[in-house]
Parts: C-alpha cells; structure tokens; sequence
C-alpha cells in the first residue's frame, strides 16, 4: 500500500510537472515513443471519452456516411452498398418537381417570421420586467413566463388546434359572442403562419428573457445615477443607457437566430398541419418525412434533406463567423 | 416633507408602474389561462360545458372524465413507458454525457483539438432524419427501448455545458487528487462529480424534460403499440382522433363537446406531474441558461 501510493505519487509528479523540460525532450522524440507517452498520459481521459466517441460515431457520423444513398437507388433488399449508383437523378426530381419553390417558400417565410416576430418579443418582455421593482412580483411572472417552454410539442399543438376548433373552440365562441363569424382556422391555408408564429411566442417568449435578463443586470447602475442627474427620463434613460447596454447581446442572439433560420422544428409543424393547408404548412421537414418513412423513398427523401441541410450549414456557419468576428459568443 | 417636483415624479412613476404590471398580469394570464380553462371544463358537467357557460371555474363538478381518462389502460401503459424512457434514457444520457465532458474539458488530454472539433461539427451539420433512421433500423433498435433511449444519448448542447462548467472547476482540485494516487478516472468520479452536483440535477433535469416531450423518436422508431410513450398516444388521442379502441372514445361517442372535455382531461392527466414539479426544479433550468452564457 505504501509502496504503491509513494510510486503513484512521484510518477503524478513527474507527468503533471516540468513542462518546460518536456517541450525540449519532445524534439527529439520518434512517432512511437510519442505515441506511447500520449498513451501513457490520455489513456484514462480516453476511455471516459469512449463511450460519447462511440455516440458521436454511431448516431451522427454513420449517417452521414449513409448519405451515399442520396445518389444511389437504395434498395433495402440490396442495403446501401449493393444499391445501383444514378448518379444526381433525386437531386434533378428535386429541382424540376413543382413542389420544390412551395417547399422552400414555406420554409424560408415560417422562418423569416418567426424571427421577425418572435426576436423582438422576449427583448421587449425583459425590458419589461427590468422595470418591476417588487421582486416578488418579478420572480413570480418570470416563473410562469418560462413554463410554457417545457411542456411538449404534443401538448401545444393540441391545445392549439382545440381551442381554435370552430366546433366549440374557445376563440371562435369568443368571435361569435363579439358578433362575428367563426373561423376554421386549421383548415385555411392564410391562417397557419400566424397562427404557428404565435403559438412559438407563446410557449418560448419566457425563457427566451433570461439571456437579455441577465445582460440588464450587467448595465452599471451609475450611468443611471448620472442620466438621472442629467434630468433624464425613463424613456431617455431605456434609449441612451439600458439599450445600448445590452446592445452587444442582442447582436449576438440575432446573428445567432438569422444563422438558425432554417431550423424549423419538425415536431410542431407535423403536428399542427393536415392536408387541407399543405400550400402553406408543408415544410422541407415534413415533406422529408412523407416521401421517406410514408412512401419509403429513402433515396430521395435523404437528397433532399442533404439539400436543406447544406444551405442551413452555410446559413449557421456565416452567422458563427460573424459572431464571433464580432467578439462574441459562437457556437465552437 | 417632498417637493412639488418629487411628488409628480413619483406619480409618473406610479402610473408607469401600474400600466407595466397589468401587461406583465396579462402576459401571466395568457400564459395561464389556457391550463385554467382546460382544467376547469375537464371538470364540469356536460351541459354547462355544452352550453360554454364554463371560463374559469367548473361548474356542476365531477370527475367523470377523469375516471374515464384513468380508467383507460392505454394511458396507463403509455405513462410506465415514458417513465422508463426518461429515467433510463437520463440515467444513460449523465454517465456518457459527463464523462465525455469531463475528458473535453482537459486541453491536456492528447486529441483534445480532434474531438472537440468532431463534436462540434455535428451542431452544424447532421446525416438528416432518414439515414439516421436507417442506422438505427440496422442495428436493431427499432421497437426496442434501446431505440428510445440511445439515438438520443448524447446533446452536444448539454455536452458543451457540462465542458464549460467543469473547465472551471480550479486545476488545484484535480492536482491534490494526483496527489493522493488518483488516476484521471478517480479525479472524476471522485473529486469532479461531487463537487458538479447542481450541475448534474441541471443536465439531468434537461435531458429528462427533453426525453418525456419527445415526440418525434418515437414517431420515427416505434410501430409497436405497446411501447408506444405519452406523448404519441396523446397524439393519438387527441389530434389524430383516429381511436379505435378503449373506452375513452367508446364513451366520447358523437358528441363534440363532451368528447373535447375528454381530451382536456387526458392533456391535463399527462400535463399535471409537469405542473406540479415546475415550481421546484424551475431555478435549475435558470441556472443552467445561464453556464451557456459565460462559455468560452
């Protein structure tokens, strides 16, 4: 026991200590005995990382490789090796299929709005609440404001679809006792952009407010001391020290949102949309898992995934690079 | 003893105030009401609900809905499995999770560059929702649990914050566990997780938030109903309206109203352990918004 805790001890010492001298033994050192000291030193810091390696190779690079099947014609009886190469064929059916502008406008328009309306709305929220000075009172709506958030997809959609009913729905009763006609909301195609943009507001707005919370803190309170001295008032104050103050943080956040524009979740538009409003709801997403896991065209339903994914990865990869440019946060 | 002037100030203020708690009330409000409401029809009679007289409070209280809704041994089998899923599913999730974060977070381990970069390229870039899907067929994981609990195992998101955090965890602690013969595995699981568990209760909390929600992996990997989690047979239930067996639509029947109140009691039935763990695990959520702000 002694023994072995006395060697541990010095071999501890002798590999976490002397950086210098190991920089000029380094030189001079052959591949393996390199290798065998990047063992010697990272082999427990490698197996704790084995298993996440595995993941990350399994579950996220396998697939990629498995997008070959985007040029070939995947056949499941042949697997993915044996299936005949066509070269750019779902690619071509992609472009020259009608669907394909309806596709990509509905995408590009659900993502656009939901920036333009749902960026704005948690800022001004937390603008808000900057301004409560009863604490308890502050907690207490920021508490409910976040828990929309964690309730599931399912749920809202649900809720949603139920409440805009024209059977019994509570707006359309609400519509009807203000003297109007109801709407059938769900099934006219002008109605789901709006309505899925709101529904986002109101299930994210909340604990979108915690980032811009968290940069008004960081405001110094004396450049409210000093407008206030200067005869500033609240409006003054919120334009010349509050805004600017957390300026740089919704810089960072709306590069961030325009680079994840694409990105629209799957779960929600698949639950809220039917057939009767495809010219507005159908999205690349949705389309993908129609043609794919519906009719069983892997092959192309993979291509055009392939496609979005690789103009989404221009989109987030300019709007990391500009963040970070800029000095701020990024994703790596 | 106030000046003209200070008095007029605090009125502006007041008023101010005043306006600014009631749109903070109705943000409260909106965010509320709709759980009120469904609440409150689940639990009334039919004909006040027939006649929309119920907003706010039931009226003609019963838990007639409810009996249904608990009676039905669909949702009963729908909860066991989510229940599996999520505690399994976060069990796997924190061991593979932290362990590779902790390795991460060590700029000496040899690689650190490599893998860092490897993992990070999967947050811009993925194989998509049909090839992932036929990698998981082909090992075998459709109609398992396992397909429930591993294509997911990992969030790079989660992975990143859990770096963050353990980066700055002072190098001091990790030398004194050298010190006493510890190897690297040792210095984490000894020195490292029990100085982590607030972090640990935050990912926790977030991967199980995120598994119990989940709607899609089932979708994609599930066609055995038997195995079917919450959240698809609420689908089914509610939305698809496509129910073909159980009591609950048998009782439902023709009547729309009635069978509205019916989901409302089902959404609430799968909504309320939400509801009523919030309040108390809310503050790790906050906290865990917040490590991802200061990463580096």
């Amino acid at each position: 026991m002694w023994v072995k805790q006395a060697q541990s001890e010095v071999s501890g010492i002798v590999e976490a200590g002397l950086p210098g001298l190991n920089v000029k033994r380094r030189s001079g050192m052959t591949m393996q005995s390199r290798l065998k000291r990047a063992w010697r030193r990272s082999k427990y810091l490698w197996l704790l990382f084995l298993p996440c390696l595995l993941y990350y190779a399994i579950f996220k690079y396998a697939p990629m490789f498995g997008l070959v099947i985007t040029f070939k014609n995947y056949n499941v009886f042949k697997g993915i090796w044996a299936s005949e190469w066509v070269g750019f064929k779902y690619y071509r059916m992609f472009f020259e299929n009608p669907d394909f502008w309806v596709l990509m406008k509905n995408t590009v328009l659900l993502g656009v709005y939901k920036l333009v309306f749902g960026f704005p709305a948690p800022i001004i929220l937390a603008l808000l609440l900057n301004e409560v000075r009863n604490a308890v009172f502050k907690k207490w709506v920021q508490t409910v404001s976040y828990l929309p958030h964690f309730i599931s997809n399912v749920i809202v959609a649900s809720m949603v679809i139920m409440f805009l009913s024209p059977n019994g729905g509570i707006i359309n009763e609400l519509i009807t006792a203000l003297g109007g006609k109801p709407v059938n909301f769900m099934m006219e195609p002008g109605w789901f952009r709006p309505v899925y943009v709101l529904s986002e507001i109101w299930q994210h707005i909340g604990w979108e407010t915690i980032i811009f919370l968290a940069a008004l803190t960081a405001v110094d309170p004396q450049l409210y001391e000093a407008a206030s001295i200067d005869g500033a008032n609240r409006w003054r104050k919120l334009w010349h020290v509050t805004l600017p103050g957390i300026a740089p943080t919704i810089m960072i956040i709306l590069i961030l949102d325009i680079g994840k524009v694409l990105e629209i979740g799957f779960e929600k538009v698949f639950l809220m949309y039917n057939p009767a409003i495809y010219d507005t709801a159908d999205i690349i997403s949705t389309y993908v898992y129609r043609v794919g896991m519906e009719q069983g065209n892997f092959s192309y339903a993979s291509s055009i995934d392939l496609f979005m994914g690789v103009i989404s990865f221009i989109f987030i990869f300019s709007a990391n690079f500009i963040s970070r440019r800029l000095g701020g946060t990024s994703l790596w | 003893m106030v000046s003209a002037g200070e008095v007029r100030g605090r009125r502006r203020i007041s008023l101010f105030t005043i306006v600014n708690t009631l749109i903070l009330l109705g943000v409260a409000a909106v965010t509320l009401y709709p759980f009120v409401y469904m609440l409150a029809v689940s639990l009334s009679g039919d004909v006040y609900v027939m006649k929309g007289e119920v907003t706010l409070w039931p009226k003609g209280f019963n838990l007639r809905m409810y009996d249904l809704v608990l009676g039905d041994p669909k949702i009963w089998s729908a909860y066991r499995n989510t229940i599996i899923y999520t505690v399994l599913g976060t069990a796997i999730a924190m061991i593979i999770t932290s362990m590779g974060a902790y390795a991460l977070s060590r700029s000496d381990m040899t690689f650190h560059k490599g893998f860092t970069l490897l993992i990070v390229f999967t947050m811009f870039f993925s194989g998509g929702m049909i090839p992932t899907f036929l990698v998981v067929r082909s090992l075998g994981l459709v109609d398992t649990i396992w397909g429930m609990v591993l294509p997911g195992a990992v969030s790079t998101w989660n992975l990143i914050l859990m770096r963050t955090f353990f980066s700055g965890i002072p190098k001091e602690l990790e030398e004194s566990g050298r010190m006493d013969g510890l190897n690297d595995i040792g210095i984490f699981f000894r020195i490292i997780v029990p100085l982590s568990k607030p972090v640990f209760a935050t990912i926790s909390l977030f991967y199980a938030v995120g598994i119990w929600n989940n709607f899609m992996n089932p979708l994609l990997y599930l066609r055995n109903p038997d195995l079917f989690p919450l959240q698809v047979i609420l689908r089914n239930l509610v939305l698809a309206g496509s129910v073909s067996s159980g009591q609950v639509t048998q009782i439902g029947g023709d009547n729309m109203v009635v069978e509205d109140s019916l989901k409302f009691a089902t959404i609430m039935v799968s909504t309320i352990p939400i509801l009523i763990i919030y309040p108390f695990v809310q503050k790790y959520f906050v906290k865990g918004s917040m490590i991802g702000a200061v990463k580096g």
